[in-house]
């Protein structure tokens, strides 16, 4: 594979005492888009949370064995320098509903209690929004709150919020299913753009989707790693017959 | 691409360090749990101190406290039975007056009218009526309820008193009717809606409805609602004090004047001389607090249980 | 078939009877409120000037004022918020943020309970642990009563408002890298705000009408007072003692102080229900 930037090794994660996942073993590409598949409640979500260690928020959560981040296991990091080098999306846009727009933009910053200069703020609001395709349409409303935005542009938002921070890496989990196919179809355009400047993965139900944003997919199942592979390869010949099925839409 | 090109914050390196944060995280949780242990104290330490404070007459009563009916601070023998018997016969005569109307506005607020001008005077006027201060109640009680109950108790040949166990009753339920309104109109409203409708749609009229599906439906809240209105009259001590009479007698009938437990601690607390007498009003006080705890605790449990149903 | 109109007929009349039997209480349950507000009104307002309001009261004879009530009733509220806002809200925090653990459930329980004990024997208990110990009753005592009865509406409005908002916006905050401490401070209770507060002036109304936890605490004054080991007089208690004396000069002034609470309480109660509707967080 190319050069990557994040290697999960022999990891396995637990909700007490419960496996979720079981001897995970990946490279993702560095500036690549890569996807995850899988039926409900086969460890997606889990997989992305430990990325970013969001796991362990939860009561009874564990894990064992290593993920690196450019090299630098992140088990023994600070979680919250983890966090920062790891944006998330979540299903739901999530802005935080008692601030505009512009400090929306920079909640990471704000919240963290790190000082910036106007001009330097101003800077980072920009081109972040420019980044997540909405500065056109916002720009003259930034001091309104973020609540106000629709579904899409929200979602939207909460990605201009995870790029300010600049990280490596951005996790988005099921990031397009409340949205409206319109506004999914502008997110994923927006992952097509992004991907060649930062690593992207997503998890998605929608396999479509899946072959339309990702370089790279993975389909898990029952906590497992069943394949691994160039979307395009593990399209058009998957190797193992439970991917087949389900990207036939025998279950799922 | 990535155009962006301040400072690297992400190290944390400008920010708090790992170590500090720790701290401070841990401070929090740390206060977080102050706080509530405080809390917990607050309770604990209300109960062991009325326990304390009432362990001498406790000691020299015994249960005889409850039964005996001489309260006679110059003799030095405390019973509090006219009290207990004077919260009891207020408490449940103020429940019984206020009942009907209770549970009239609740039914009119949670199914008639849902909105409308009427509903909104009346909705407004329940809270109002629960943010009037209850000395006010007293105070309007003592000049306005007393000589009205006079003259009725001079048309009916008693001794014209005019405070009393009824007229302590009627300020009382004047005073919880929009607790228990306003209590009930909520369990009301936890009736599902097709519950209702699978009525209607079987041709029943609304006081069928009301009358089979409603009240049996929520017949656990309105008990317990009852319960809780309970639990605050019998705790009410202002309005209770300025009409109920303050005497210390076993009261005849429902003109007679009496005190209640709540008001005989607020009249003679300051001037009790000697520490069996404080001590014995302090044991009322505990009384009052255990009781509050067990009405409270079961009315409380009844409610979560309908919340979890729901 | 016959038979079967009579009898709806008959049932229908029975539901109008009902409805009108309910009507009639619903309206009738508003009579005391209207009696009450308008004896208040009437003889308070009689009873109000400028006056009354800035100064002391004076010997029966002469006409005094209820200066140092108000001033009082604001000094016990002022401190006794100051000492029951952070404690219920870090309690209130831990009771959410906690909720899976047992000594959370504990509080959340005895919270409950609080709320329903006596108000005067919440006096008797700040007697014995405050007035005994200084030996004088005190605005101290008066507030700390005041503030154990503010204490269980803070914290079930702290923990009620902090359920309400979305775990989401909890997770987004520490997906960015922000430490759970500034998560809660920053994010989850600003979010909560306009629940809170309305929670912190309900209370605040609710114990600013009372008297009974005054009564061997704050005990009331003649005079102004601003140190906090000496009695203290608030308009509860002046409206008590000049109710119950046999005095018509005091009594109408306690109809003034009457109108002046009523008129505190609901200035309160609107600002509430303001704070509830306008300031909503929208998720
Ligand atoms: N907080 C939790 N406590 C205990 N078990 C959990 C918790 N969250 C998830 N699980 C379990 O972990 C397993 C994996 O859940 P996960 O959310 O990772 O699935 P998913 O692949 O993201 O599913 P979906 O496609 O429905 O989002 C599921 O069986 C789920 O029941
Ligand atoms: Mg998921």
């Amino acid at each position: 594979m190319e050069n990557d930037i994040l290697r999960i090794e022999n990891f396995y994660a637990y909700y007490d005492k419960t496996c979720i996942l079981k001897d995970i073993n990946l490279k993702f590409a560095k500036n690549r888009a890569t996807s995850i598949l899988g039926p409900s409640g086969c460890g997606k979500t889990t997989l992305l949370r430990c990325i970013n260690r969001m796991h362990e928020l939860s009561g009874g959560a564990s894990v064992k064995g290593r993920i690196l981040l450019s090299g630098k296991d992140i088990y023994t990091t600070e979680p919250m320098i983890v966090r920062r080098k790891v944006g998330m999306v979540f299903q739901k846009p999530n802005p935080f509903p008692t601030m505009n727009i512009y400090d929306n933009v920079i909640a990471g910053y704000k919240l963290n209690g790190i000082k910036l200069k106007r001009s330097e703020s101003d800077r980072i609001v920009e081109e972040s929004l420019i980044k997540a395709d909405l500065w056109d349409q916002v720009k003259d409303n930034l001091y309104k709150r973020g609540t106000f935005l629709s579904g899409g542009q929200q979602q939207r938002l909460c990605i201009a919020r995870a790029l300010a921070m600049k990280p490596d890496i951005l996790l988005l989990d099921e990031a397009t299913s409340a949205l409206d196919p319109k506004a999914t179809s502008n997110i994923e355009k927006l992952i097509n753009q992004l991907k060649h400047s930062i690593t992207i993965i997503v998890v998605t139900h929608n396999i479509a989707q899946a072959a339309r944003v990702s370089d790279y997919t993975l389909f898990l199942f029952m906590g497992e790693t069943i394949e691994y592979g160039k979307t395009s390869e593990l399209f058009t010949t998957p190797k193992d017959r439970r991917t087949e099925e389900y990207l036939t839409g025998k279950f799922g | 691409m990535s155009r962006i090109s301040c400072k690297d914050y992400r190290s944390g390196s400008l920010e708090e360090k790992g170590s500090l944060r720790i701290v401070k995280e841990t401070l929090f949780r740390l206060l977080l749990v102050a706080a509530a242990i405080t809390s917990v104290f607050i309770v604990m330490g209300i109960f062991v101190s009325l326990l304390l404070g009432s362990w001498k007459s406790i000691n020299e009563f015994g249960l005889n406290f409850i039964w005996s009916s001489t309260w006679n601070p110059a003799a030095k023998t405390f019973g509090a039975l006219p009290f207990v018997i004077g919260t009891v016969s207020t408490s449940f005569l103020a429940l019984l007056i206020s009942i009907p109307f209770s549970f009239a506005s609740a039914i009119y607020l949670s199914l008639y009218l849902k909105n409308g001008w009427f509903s909104g005077l009346l909705k407004f006027s329940v809270e109002l009526l629960a943010g009037i201060p209850s000395i006010i109640y007293g105070f309007w009680g003592l000049f306005v309820l007393v000589p009205i109950v006079r003259s009725f108790e001079i048309k009916l040949g008693f001794i014209p008193y005019g405070v009393g166990i009824l007229t302590a009753s009627v300020i009382l339920a004047v005073m919880i009717i929009p607790f228990a309104s306003s209590m009930a109109a909520e369990v009301i409203k936890l009736v599902p809606q097709d519950l209702k409708e699978a009525g209607f749609a079987m041709g029943a009229t609304r006081f069928e409805v009301i009358k089979n599906i409603v009240i049996p439906y929520a017949q656990g809240g309105i008990f317990s609602g009852i319960l809780l209105a309970f639990g605050r009259a019998f705790g009410e001590t202002m309005a209770v004090t300025m009409v109920i009479g303050n005497s210390n007698a076993i009261p005849k009938n429902i003109f007679s004047p009496s005190n209640s437990m709540a008001s005989v601690i607020a009249n003679e607390f300051t001037e009790a001389r000697g520490d069996l007498y404080l001590s014995s009003l302090i044991e009322i006080g505990l009384l009052l607090f255990a009781i509050s705890f067990i009405v409270n605790a079961i009315g409380n449990r009844i409610m979560k249980k309908m919340d979890v149903k729901k | 078939m016959n038979d079967m109109v009579k009898k709806l007929k008959l049932r229908q009349i029975q539901d109008k009877l009902f409805t009108a039997i309910i009507g009639i209480f619903s309206i009738a349950m508003l009579l005391p409120l209207f009696f009450i507000l308008f004896y208040i009104i009437k003889n308070g307002a009689a009873a109000i000037n400028w006056h009354f309001i800035t100064s002391l009261p004076k010997p029966v004879g002469q006409t005094g004022g209820i200066s140092n009530a108000i001033v009082g009733t604001i000094e016990l509220i002022g401190i006794a918020s100051l000492i029951a806002i952070p404690l219920a809200l870090f309690t209130g925090i831990y009771i959410k943020e906690f909720e899976k653990n047992k000594l959370a459930a504990a509080v959340s329980s005895l919270t409950d309970l609080l709320q329903g004990v006596p108000s005067i024997v919440i006096g008797i208990v700040c007697y014995l642990w405050i007035v005994l110990p200084l030996k004088s009753f005190s605005l101290l005592s008066g507030a700390v009563a005041l503030a154990i009865m503010m204490l269980p509406m803070i914290i079930k409005s702290t923990y009620h408002s902090l359920r309400l908002v979305p775990e989401s916006l909890k997770e987004a905050s520490l997906a960015l890298g922000t430490p759970y401490y500034r998560t809660v401070i920053k994010v989850m209770l600003p979010a909560a705000a306009s629940g809170i507060l309305t929670g912190i002036i309900l209370s605040v109304s609710r114990v600013a009408g009372e008297t009974a936890p005054l009564l061997f605490t704050a005990f009331g004054n003649p005079f102004m007072n601003f140190s906090i080991d000496k009695p203290v007089n608030s308009l509860p208690l002046l409206i008590f003692n000049y109710a119950t004396s046999p005095f018509s000069d005091w009594q109408k002034q306690a109809w003034g102080a009457s109108l002046i609470l009523i008129i505190m309480i609901s200035v309160l109660n609107i600002i509430s229900k303001f704070m509830e509707h306008k300031w909503k967080t929208t998720y």
